[in-house]
């Protein structure tokens, strides 16, 4: 696919089978600094991007969307699973009271739970935003149909 | 005297001094030299923030709350904690790639508005003093406990210290003696506790909360501090030295906030639920407005390790949280004497030796607390005062590149008086709330200006400027009025001891409308900067 766009020459098609892979990072740059130099048509949303054109500013746009509403999703769940704690008890006190394994729930929950749970969520959170930063620069750096 | 405390306390100083003298070695720049290099792993780095962050709120103040108020005030730590996942989901990566060095800087860098600057130099004077207050509120009451001297000293002695060293050294914060005074911290905690439990487990595991409230488990001689009323009926005088045989109740003294029931035990208690999600609101958005957190995300190399060192920051916070509350069950147990005195901060220090009895095993882990909250309020102290000095010294003074050593030392100077003065009169709040108080005027004010900043394209300096005075204005005079005004009762002590709850909303709506209305202001540049924010450093744009 990226052979007839790259006409140049052979190491060009080398080279976006590697950004493709993703695993040797500089070596893919410093050819695509060459492929940009020689206006292959496969750089193209990177000049919009740095230049701010229409297509830059969506491309933008849309990682900026991506990555607020991943926030905003696991916001909600902390939101649900630690926020509604205090309403809870307050609503429904026997769950204030009740014990596990001899000790208080809400102490359980609060004293012990809650960290390893805002981990987890950050966990998440940093596994799926770098997931759409790949997505980006593979939309990026990968050259147009 | 406990003979251990003091070898250990100058232990901790000359490891302090040895490892940033060991450090400074390394340091070849003006950012090395004020936020060590740059390229220090993520690990380290996050040991290195969270040591700054566990100050004397949360080594000492957690547990003195729990030991009073019971399961109501885990809100504290699970807050402190949470609060670094909000920075992590909204802010974290974005604001490494922005550059910004403090909160002024990033005003400059996104809105381009001297004016906007101005005022948030303002706000982080104002929160940096705020919870430079608790820290010497801690050292104080160390002093009182540790040697028996007046509080006065103790927060005097401290604030002197810290300031002479950040003036005459600059922030020797190097990176590794954060981190390593992360690791005393949690240590601190971590060696005596378990001893503790094992001392439970051997007294057959008395109960936390026995049906007639909490025993004096020995003969126990308690001061009175205040005069007061005993169980309502009889009167005692400040100063009277009450003898109470083992095995007798704890009574309850009138001029003393503390829960001496089993509801001690139950949510619920200890204020509304209004009280209760202000709470949550203020630490959860707090952190991220905090002068001394946002200096220390410079030092990532790029947005992704500054995500990674985030959710590291997260782990090793809230594995240090799962202690203090330890303490302050234990306390109840061991320790119940502080409910009669007020004095429930120092639960953590008296602990192990009310315990494990005075024997050198008691007097060891002693020390070793003790040695921890040193090395809490030093850490935390000298990065505030750093990081609000560093502020008075560009923004304030003007000194700018000309700037000489001399006005830095001004600008520390300057810097120290307020909460030193401060410290002295507000001696009878819990530290923990004092923080609190400083989280609430960080979130109304810095949070959404981050939020917004980062995440939304039409924000303006007018709306921005309008939204900080509107929402950190009016929660910064709701802490005035909290510290230094009368006491209130009702609705208005609710609203004013917990601001967060209608200040932030207020600050995001004024922020949100103002820039509506102002929606020519918008930078022209804004879409490359919101390239620069967002886009991975890998592309190199």
């Amino acid at each position: 696919m990226a052979s007839e766009e790259a006409g140049p020459g052979g190491s060009v098609e080398s080279v976006v089978g590697t950004a493709a892979g993703g695993s040797s990072r500089p070596r893919t740059k410093i050819v695509l600094g060459e492929v940009a130099a020689r206006r292959a048509p496969g750089d193209r949303a990177r000049v919009d991007l740095a230049e701010q054109t229409p297509v830059g500013e969506a491309l933008v746009k849309g990682l900026m969307r991506a990555q607020l509403a991943l926030a905003l999703r696991l916001s909600l769940v902390v939101l649900t699973g630690l926020g509604a704690l205090p309403l809870l008890f307050a609503v429904a006190p026997p769950v204030g009271a009740a014990k596990v394994l001899g000790v208080s729930l809400p102490w359980l929950l609060l004293g012990v739970a809650s960290f390893p749970f805002l981990v987890g969520v950050g966990w998440a959170y940093v596994r799926w935003a770098e997931h759409n930063e790949r997505d980006f620069t593979a939309v990026i750096r990968r050259p147009e149909q | 005297m406990n003979p251990y405390v003091i070898p250990s306390l100058i232990l901790v100083v000359l490891v302090t001094v040895g490892i940033g003298a060991y450090g400074l070695r390394f340091a070849r720049t003006t950012s090395d030299f004020l936020v060590a290099s740059r390229s220090v792993s993520p690990s380290w780095n996050a040991a290195a923030i969270s040591g700054e962050y566990l100050s004397a709120a949360s080594f000492l103040g957690i547990a003195g709350l729990v030991l009073r108020y019971g399961v109501d005030v885990l809100w504290y730590p699970v807050g402190f904690a949470a609060g670094y996942l909000a920075l992590l989901l909204f802010v974290a990566a974005p604001l490494r790639r922005s550059g910004a060095f403090t909160l002024p800087d990033f005003c400059q860098v996104r809105l381009r508005s001297p004016l906007l600057r101005r005022l948030a130099t303002v706000f982080v004077m104002f929160i940096g003093c705020l919870y430079l207050v608790p820290q010497l509120q801690g050292a104080g009451l160390t002093f009182t406990t540790v040697t028996g001297g007046s509080y006065a000293w103790g927060a005097l002695a401290v604030g002197l210290v810290v300031t002479a060293n950040v003036a005459l050294g600059g922030m020797r914060a190097i990176t590794f003696v954060q981190a390593f005074q992360y690791w005393l911290k949690l240590t601190a905690l971590a060696v005596p506790v378990i001893f503790l439990v094992l001392q439970w487990q051997a007294d057959g595991r008395p109960a936390v909360t026995p049906p007639a409230g909490p025993v004096f488990r020995t003969e126990t001689t308690v001061t009175v501090q205040q005069d007061a009323l005993l169980d309502g009926t009889t009167p005692v005088q400040r100063g009277d030295e009450l003898t109470f045989p083992a095995g007798t109740p704890v009574p309850q003294v009138s001029s003393v906030d503390a829960h001496l029931g089993a509801g001690w035990l139950l949510p619920g208690r200890e204020g509304s639920l209004f009280a209760t999600y202000s709470l949550i609101l203020a630490t959860f958005l707090g952190t991220m407005g905090l002068p001394h957190v946002l200096v220390r995300f410079y030092t990532n190399p790029d947005g992704a390790s500054a995500r990674r060192t985030t959710l590291v920051v997260l782990a090793l916070v809230g594995l240090f949280y799962l202690l203090p509350t330890l303490y302050g069950v234990l306390g109840r147990i061991y320790a119940p004497r502080l409910l009669m005195t007020g004095r429930t901060d120092a639960v953590v220090l008296l602990l192990p030796e009310a315990a494990l009895g005075g024997g050198a095993l008691g007097q060891m882990l002693g020390a070793l607390v003790t040695a921890g909250a040193l090395a809490a309020f030093l850490s935390t102290s000298s990065g505030l005062l750093t990081s609000v000095a560093g502020v008075v010294f560009t923004d304030v003074l003007r000194a700018g590149r000309g700037g000489s050593i001399r006005d830095f030392r001004v600008a520390t100077v300057l810097a120290a008086i307020v909460p030193l003065a401060l410290s002295l009169y507000v001696a009878n709040m819990d530290v923990s709330r004092v923080v609190g108080l400083a989280f609430a005027v960080a979130a109304s004010s810095f949070c959404p200006l981050l939020v917004l900043g980062i995440w939304w394209r039409g924000l303006t300096d007018v709306g921005a400027a309008a939204g900080i005075l509107a929402g950190g204005g009016a929660s910064m005079a709701a802490v005035l009025v909290t510290v230094l005004g009368p006491p209130l009762s009702g609705w208005p002590a609710q609203l004013v001891g917990q601001p967060a709850a209608w200040s932030v909303p207020l600050a995001f709506l004024v922020m949100v409308v103002g820039s509506l209305l102002t929606s020519k202001r918008v930078p022209a540049d804004v879409g490359a900067l919101m390239l620069r924010l967002h886009a991975p450093e890998s592309l190199r744009l």
